[in-house]
């Protein structure tokens, strides 16, 4: 049976790390190569970058990242964070990703999820959607949610998959960082309304708000990034639990 | 000295499978070259033939390369260890129909199908870690086990990313399948010839094993 798969997402700025580690095993906290391996030592499943470099300058390091970290994680690569155009996700795949995550340039412009997945094949084209409840539905919301777009995220779904998509990011920023689980509404809805799987992220804060990202909001992967940056929960533990739930993870290399 | 050739033929992320390539042959005297040229592959002791994209348009890459006829004269005649990654194994039907019907490379027998999704409940493409299911034991299973330190084959599971099936016509050939709305032919294996659906450089510990076993094959 095809595993649920459990994604540890790392911000990267200017080649660095952001968020503070606890990592104690590392070397250098900031580089994200190392904890890239970290993570894919401990069993994720996928590792997910988000490149949160706001100029196209400053851009290098994220390339100069993706490709350290593929000649050491053989775990897939997923990248994203200001993918404007063909060219930066050309430069991304070419680095070493597998998997190239787009978000508010496909609002603006949709017709590139429709020639990317075309060029590069619809599975390596991640969607992001960035949704916030809006009294009955959900908006989607761009510029690191700063823009509301009035798009109804349903549709938006919907459109991404016809669109030719590979996967739907799916983070609610009503949870976001609120450690008060996914929104399970938000994510089955959209998960039922599409065929192409849906990666539920945004309000992780323990155990079970994974089992229940899965089990009710029938998601596909679950990512996270606060819960396993600041160690309150390991990779190893989260699958331990799951699969105690009878979830379908990969623990094969658990047992080492 | 071992000289792992991995075909370039304009298609797919050939950097990955050489980075994993690199990372386990680290100790040893061994040499990766990404080429298509006649000469490499006659130089070469292990062929890789990885595959990304569809059908068609790998076939056409290849046989642009030219070195189709040289290819076969190395695995076919002279038996060279060869390994082909999903479309990379999938070129080795006899037919494949995505995007219409087209001749493969017919090294062995069978058909490449869309994965049947009738009832519409499956995510296609079928991307992810699945489980595999070791149908028989041959030289190369044991000694993969062996390396990976497992007792059982319980509980081993592998990243695939496909939307085709490899129907392959002869059951003896196929070694691994897995589940995905159907039996999904994993891996096959004829004489010197490997193939894979499911991508060992980007399946961990176990597809680090599976290609280790694979440059230990002479």
């Amino acid at each position: 049976m095809l595993k649920i798969r459990i994604i540890p997402c790392l911000d990267v700025d200017a080649g660095r790390v952001v968020k503070g580690i606890n990592f104690l095993s590392l070397r250098d906290a900031g580089d994200p190569v190392e904890q890239a391996k970290a993570y894919s030592d401990e069993g994720a499943d996928e590792i997910t970058f988000l490149d949160i470099t706001a100029t196209h300058q400053r851009r290098r390091p994220m390339i100069d990242v993706i490709s350290k970290t593929a000649e050491k994680c053989f775990v897939p690569l997923t990248v994203g964070g200001g993918v404007k155009n063909i060219m930066d996700i050309k430069e991304f795949l070419l680095a070493g990703a597998d998997k190239v995550s787009i978000n508010s340039a496909a609002i603006k412009n949709p017709s590139l999820i429709n020639e990317s997945s075309k060029k590069f094949g619809n599975q390596c084209i991640v969607v992001a959607i960035d949704a916030k409840k809006k009294s009955k539905n959900w908006n989607v919301f761009i510029n690191g949610g700063r823009v509301d777009t009035g798009i109804d995220a349903i549709s938006w779904a919907k459109n991404i998959e016809k669109r030719g998509a590979g996967e739907i990011l799916l983070t609610s920023m009503d949870r976001d960082g609120t450690k008060n689980g996914f929104d399970l509404e938000l994510t089955s809805t959209i998960s039922s309304a599409v065929n192409i799987p849906v990666i539920a992220s945004g309000g992780v804060g323990c155990l079970k708000d994974f089992f229940d990202g899965i089990k009710l909001g029938g998601a596909s992967a679950v990512l996270a990034a606060s819960v396993f940056h600041f160690k309150e929960l390991t990779i190893k533990q989260v699958k331990k639990y799951l699969k105690s739930k009878n979830i379908n993870v990969r623990i094969d290399n658990l047992d080492k | 000295m071992k000289n792992v050739l991995i075909i370039d033929y304009g298609t797919g992320n050939l950097k990955s499978v050489h980075n994993a390539i690199k990372r386990i042959s680290e100790k040893q005297d061994c040499k990766i070259l990404v080429s298509s040229s006649v000469e490499d592959l006659k130089k070469s002791t292990h062929i890789i033939l990885p595959g990304v994209g569809a059908f068609e348009s790998c076939l056409n890459g290849l046989i642009k390369t030219k070195v189709r006829g040289c290819l076969e004269e190395m695995v076919l005649g002279e038996k060279k260890p060869f390994l082909g990654i999903c479309v990379g194994m999938q070129m080795l039907a006899t037919k494949g129909f995505e995007n219409g019907e087209f001749a493969g490379l017919d090294w062995i027998s069978g058909e490449v199908k869309k994965i049947n999704n009738k009832n519409n409940n499956l995510k296609i493409p079928h991307m992810g870690w699945n489980s595999l299911k070791f149908l028989k034991e041959t030289a190369f299973t044991k000694r993969l086990l062996k390396k990976m330190k497992k007792k059982s084959i319980n509980d081993i599971s592998a990243y695939f990313v496909h939307s085709y099936n490899f129907k392959n016509k002869n059951a003896n050939e196929k070694v691994i399948t897995t589940c995905y709305g159907e039996e999904i032919t994993a891996m096959i294996s004829k004489e010197n010839i490997i193939g894979t659906q499911f991508h060992p450089e980007k399946s961990h510990y176990f597809g680090l094993a599976f290609l280790k076993t694979f440059l230990e094959q002479d």
